[in-house]
């Protein structure tokens, strides 16, 4: 089966910074992986060249069998980025916010499908409101509405769930395992939150200073590095105590 | 086919702020009736101490007052309408949509056109009612006047948003200043041999000059100067191939270094 996603010895360097250093994965179709590092271990520079917003220095992305350096609107289409740090147009409604995108994706039967996103993600009440106006949690499931309005075949999230209270952030993961499973969508998320990972993911990637350090399911994480959680894992390799470990 | 449901879908974004904020359509007329206000008022005060035609004068002035607008008005358009994806740091969320570059230029041409009606309709209706004065009165060469004077105002915003794409929102003082910094060098109110001998040709490389000779020769004698209008095409076509081309360039660069991520700071 052709892999969703296909990275091989991607690099980025900005002048004398190497943000991304030689790091090569692959995804399944279906699989929801986690991209976990701390903050500069080149999670968002990643997410940025999948998605062909940054150009690579070095490597080769394909997404669905696309090469993303020759054919990447191909790829565009048929996937999709949600973020909390990338605003939604201020002044526009949810609706007229949710309709500009089905617009760019050329998405049939457009308010069909976003009356069903409305349903799904409770959105009815918010969609003549201002997305500027709207709180964190509206904000983040109005965000995950516009990521799926294509029905996206890759779904690449940074940060779903930061700055969502508890009650909010399980609703979100909740609603995005069901998603997934329903829909066959290959995800790959990359956050800070450990228990949201090792609750949704089959597979991390650890990063550290722009390179894949480790990667694994979460349980052969824990069994590598004797931890009962993947916090425990990431402080870890964080503060380089693999040393220790072993 | 072209990608129509794409370029409307920028469109429709953009046409949504206007018809919730009457300000915003206001400022898009505003500054066009002040100029005609102004300049109508000037050129008969002109006329009647000089002793020359009103008609003539008034026609010359005010059809020059309306064709520079119809530069600006376009250059604004486009480099405005762009300038409200950077300020609502909306870029990221475009250019990962399967939209097109080239796509995201034709919705911007067509929002300039747009808004230049919204600027130039008031304008042009308040100087047939207060002036007598009719810009159709021109002729049917007054289609090509316009169409080189919004091709002119699409290049010099192509080449803001390329400066924007490589500088960052440190460089949206250009779109408000550029084109309008030019209306001296356009010959728009008087002719390019009155100007000294070593300014003319740095002046006859911008198309509006070239359309303000041909506006002045079809009001004052009624003859069309065709010379001119392909002058005035062929800079066109010079200065909006180097346009593109800095653009095309500034947009690989954001790509490699990140802009398109962060532009807006």
């Amino acid at each position: 089966m052709q892999d969703a996603i296909h990275v091989a010895a991607l690099t980025k360097r900005y002048r004398e910074t190497l943000a991304v250093d030689d790091i090569s994965f692959t995804v399944r179709p279906g699989d929801t992986v986690g991209l976990l590092g701390g903050n500069g271990a080149g999670k968002t520079t990643t997410i940025a060249m999948l998605l062909g917003l940054l150009v690579p220095t070095a490597g080769r992305i394909t997404m669905l069998g696309h090469d993303m350096a020759k054919d990447r609107f191909a790829a565009l289409a048929r996937m999709n980025f949600s973020s909390p740090y990338v605003a939604l147009p201020q002044k526009l409604t949810v609706v007229e916010n949710l309709r500009v995108y089905a617009h760019l994706y050329n998405v049939p039967k457009a308010e069909r499908r976003i009356r069903d996103l409305a349903d799904e993600l409770d959105l009815h009440n918010l969609l003549d409101r201002a997305a500027g106006k709207l709180s964190a949690g509206q904000k983040t499931r109005v965000a995950l509405a516009k990521s799926l309005i294509n029905r996206p075949e890759v779904l690449l999230l940074d940060e779903p769930t930061s700055s969502l209270d508890p009650d909010t952030g399980d609703w979100v993961r909740t609603w995005l395992e069901r998603y997934r499973a329903e829909s066959g969508c290959t995800v790959l998320l990359a956050s800070h939150n450990m228990a949201e990972v090792e609750r949704m993911c089959s597979h991390v990637l650890m990063m550290k200073q722009g390179r894949i350090v480790d990667r694994g399911s979460p349980d052969e994480l824990l069994a590598r590095y004797n931890r009962g959680d993947l916090e425990e894992v990431f402080l870890d390799i964080a503060r380089n105590r693999q040393a220790e470990i072993a | 086919m072209i990608p129509l449901r794409r370029i409307w879908g920028l469109m429709y974004r953009h046409l949504t702020l206007y018809r919730r904020s009457w300000p915003r359509l206001v400022d898009l007329a505003y500054w066009p009736v002040l100029q005609m206000t102004i300049w109508g008022f000037t050129s008969r005060f002109f006329a009647m101490r000089l002793g020359t035609d009103v008609a003539v004068t008034v026609g010359v002035l005010l059809g020059g007052v309306l064709l520079w607008e119809t530069a600006l008005r376009s250059h604004l358009g486009f480099a405005a309408t762009f300038l409200e994806e950077v300020w609502s740091r909306n870029l990221g969320h475009i250019f990962i949509s399967p939209l097109r570059p080239w796509e995201m230029l034709a919705a911007l041409v067509a929002m300039s056109i747009i808004r230049m009606a919204c600027g130039l309709l008031p304008a042009t209706v308040l100087a047939a009612i207060l002036y007598h004065f009719n810009i159709l009165s021109v002729g049917p060469v007054l289609v090509l006047f316009m169409l080189n004077l919004m091709i002119m105002g699409w290049w010099i915003a192509l080449a803001c948003v390329s400066l924007i794409l490589s500088q960052g929102g440190g460089a949206e003082t250009l779109v408000w200043s550029l084109a309008a910094g030019l209306a001296p060098f356009a010959a728009v109110y008087y002719p390019v041999s009155i100007m000294p001998h070593w300014l003319q040709p740095i002046v006859l490389a911008l198309p509006a000059a070239h359309v303000f000779e041909g506006l002045r020769a079809a009001i004052s004698q009624g003859v069309i100067r065709w010379d001119h209008m392909a002058w005035a095409a062929a800079l066109n076509a010079a200065w909006t191939a180097a346009s593109v081309l800095l653009f095309w360039r500034q947009f690989q660069s954001a790509r490699r270094n990140g802009a398109l991520m962060n532009i807006g700071e």
